[in-house]
């Protein structure tokens, strides 16, 4: 007898579970009457100037390859924003990265530190590819959890307490998704700190961070002496509601970016021109669309927080992203049960915070990427079904 | 108050209350705030805007522009305002450029039109010549395109 087509498939691929959003949107996408809260992506359409100069590009027949590292003027523009933003200073001649969306930066990151064995610490709950992306490198994922009495922040203790020797890198994501935690100066000098001692790199997806609300948004990069340490990850997907067009990337010290330069040239090549055209564009003159779309999340941000508290389901208010998290124990189900029985009885979904990882079970992910008058349906629709989710 | 306004300018059908959540503010603020663009006249009225493909068939739209001669005193107001007050007429605007005044127009068929144009404009003293353009398809209407963007059904209906 000869191998299945499944005994093909590596070992370390089989183990990794598939995706808890993947089954919801299954059992979802079938309703055709519901609202989704469920949408990890801008409501809105590209700012039609970006998606002009992407139009713009194909008519001057730029539709060729381009440098792997990405254009000398989109890495150009990304220095300049990232100094002018986010403080930190990266060379566009090699310390910049264009690439495939920020999910390939941080895959490619990955690839280029992680060996056998290597550990690599993370938040939870989280982004539903980082622990994946580790195990697929043969790494260990080794998570720390936060948690909502915290407001989802990072607790230096329980980080030093989670470190194990072989500890290479820890990925942070400040503002989190899918909790919207966010993480102070303070916090983050404590965690720069503790990565010195301990010699590790930190991995900064900060793909949320032009929607933070309230006070300012800090890189890590930016601390004193952090920038030999930091793989600086962002994208355009979020802030300039860009998701289809692929496009993010990634700054760090020069033999890094080098490094991942191996793995990026030889799997992806380069991003599309195209989008690195829009993507110039955005960054030039997409800062008015930007803030118009911020205060969009933040008037619905206010909305459906003080919605979800009314209803007892306990949220804090989230400083940044675009998602609430409100807390459903009080209801006495699992979240996939309770996102079912809204989902079946209220029509509106929202995934459940085990998809995220064990440590957000007990909560909810709602997205306020959508519409207003979306999410004043949503909230009536759940008001009506509170009895129901109570006495089930 | 350029909160509320810039609000309003969204064109979202939005009451008071519904205004005060989203900004934080009381109610009575809001309602203060609008009060006093009224008051101002900064706030001339409310209106829906309408897809004019759902207008019906006895609304014709055209644009109109009039060349007239300016008077000694007050240049063109005198016979802008005399033209503006037609009900026809559902704005008027003073242009740089080859002609003088540029009206938009509302009537329920184009003999309408024709009429209001040759007894009614035409024959204004100080009227010196006029165009009449007909409208024959609306794309953006009052910053509203009217062909639909988010009707992107390859957008996932959960996504992480
Ligand atoms: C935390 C986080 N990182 C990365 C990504 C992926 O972004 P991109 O579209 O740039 O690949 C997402 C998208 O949901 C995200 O939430």
């Amino acid at each position: 007898m000869g191998k299945s087509p499944s005994d093909f498939v590596a070992k370390h691929v089989q183990k990794i579970p598939k995706s808890g959003i993947r089954d919801f949107f299954a059992i979802a996408s079938t309703m055709k009457d519901a609202i989704s809260l469920g949408i990890g992506e801008p409501d809105f359409v590209t700012p039609w100037h970006i998606r002009e100069a992407a139009i713009f590009a194909l008519e001057k027949g730029k539709t060729s390859y381009t440098d792997n590292l990405g254009m000398k003027s989109l890495r150009y523009e990304i220095s300049k924003y990232v100094e002018a933003n986010f403080k930190a200073s990266y060379n566009p001649d090699n310390e910049i990265l264009a690439s495939v969306g920020a999910s390939e930066a941080l895959d490619v990151a990955l690839r280029a530190i992680v060996e056998p064995g290597d550990k690599i610490m993370y938040h939870a709950p989280c982004f539903v590819s980082y622990s994946p992306s580790v195990a697929l490198c043969h790494g260990e994922a080794i998570p720390v959890y936060t948690c909502g009495k915290n407001r989802f922040e990072l607790d230096i203790e329980d980080v030093k307490r989670a470190w194990q020797p072989g500890v290479k890198a820890f990925i942070i994501n400040f503002p989190t998704n899918p909790t919207g935690g966010t993480a102070t100066r303070a916090q983050l000098e404590e965690l720069a700190k503790f990565a010195k001692e301990k010699d590790f790199l930190i991995i900064s997806d900060e793909i949320y961070a032009e929607l933070t609300y309230e006070g300012e948004h800090v890189s890590i990069a930016s601390l004193d002496g952090m920038k030999d340490r930091v793989i600086f990850i962002h994208g355009f997907s979020k802030a300039f509601a860009m998701t289809g067009f692929r496009l993010g990337y990634a700054c760090g010290p020069r033999e890094i970016i080098d490094a991942m330069m191996k793995t990026h040239q030889y799997a992806i090549m380069c991003a599309s021109i195209m989008s690195q055209e829009a993507g110039v564009e955005a960054l030039k003159n997409g800062r008015k669309d930007m803030e118009f779309m911020r205060e969009k999340y933040r008037q619905r941000r206010d909305f459906i927080v003080g919605k979800f508290n009314e209803f007892g389901m306990d949220c804090f208010l989230p400083r940044g992203t675009f998602y609430a998290f409100p807390n459903i124990e009080r209801f006495g189900k699992s979240s996939m049960e309770t996102a079912k029985l809204i989902l079946n009885e209220a029509k509106v979904a929202m995934v459940p915070g085990s998809a995220f990882g064990k440590s957000g079970e007990g909560y909810l992910r709602a997205s306020f990427a959508t519409s207003y008058d979306n999410i004043t349906k949503a909230m009536d629709r759940i008001a009506s079904i509170l009895p129901k989710l109570e006495s089930l | 108050m350029e909160k509320v306004l810039n609000l309003l300018l969204e064109g979202e059908a939005l009451d008071t209350e519904q205004i005060g959540k989203i900004l934080s503010m009381p109610k009575s603020d809001v309602e203060a705030a609008i009060q006093k663009m009224i008051d101002e006249k900064i706030l001339l009225g409310w209106r829906p805007v309408f897809n004019p493909d759902f207008e019906g068939k006895s609304v014709v739209r055209a644009a109109i522009e009039l060349k007239i001669s300016p008077e000694r005193d007050g240049g063109f107001d005198r016979l802008a305002e005399r033209v503006s007050k037609f009900e026809q007429v559902e704005s008027c605007y003073l242009m740089s450029g080859a002609y003088d005044l540029l009206l938009f127009i509302k009537a329920r068929s184009l003999r309408e039109v024709a009429s209001f144009v040759y007894e009614r404009l035409a024959s204004i003293h100080g009227v010196t010549s006029t165009a009449t353009h007909f409208f024959l398809r609306t794309y953006k209407q009052q910053g509203f395109m009217l062909t639909s963007e988010n009707s992107n059904e390859d957008r996932p209906f959960v996504s992480p």
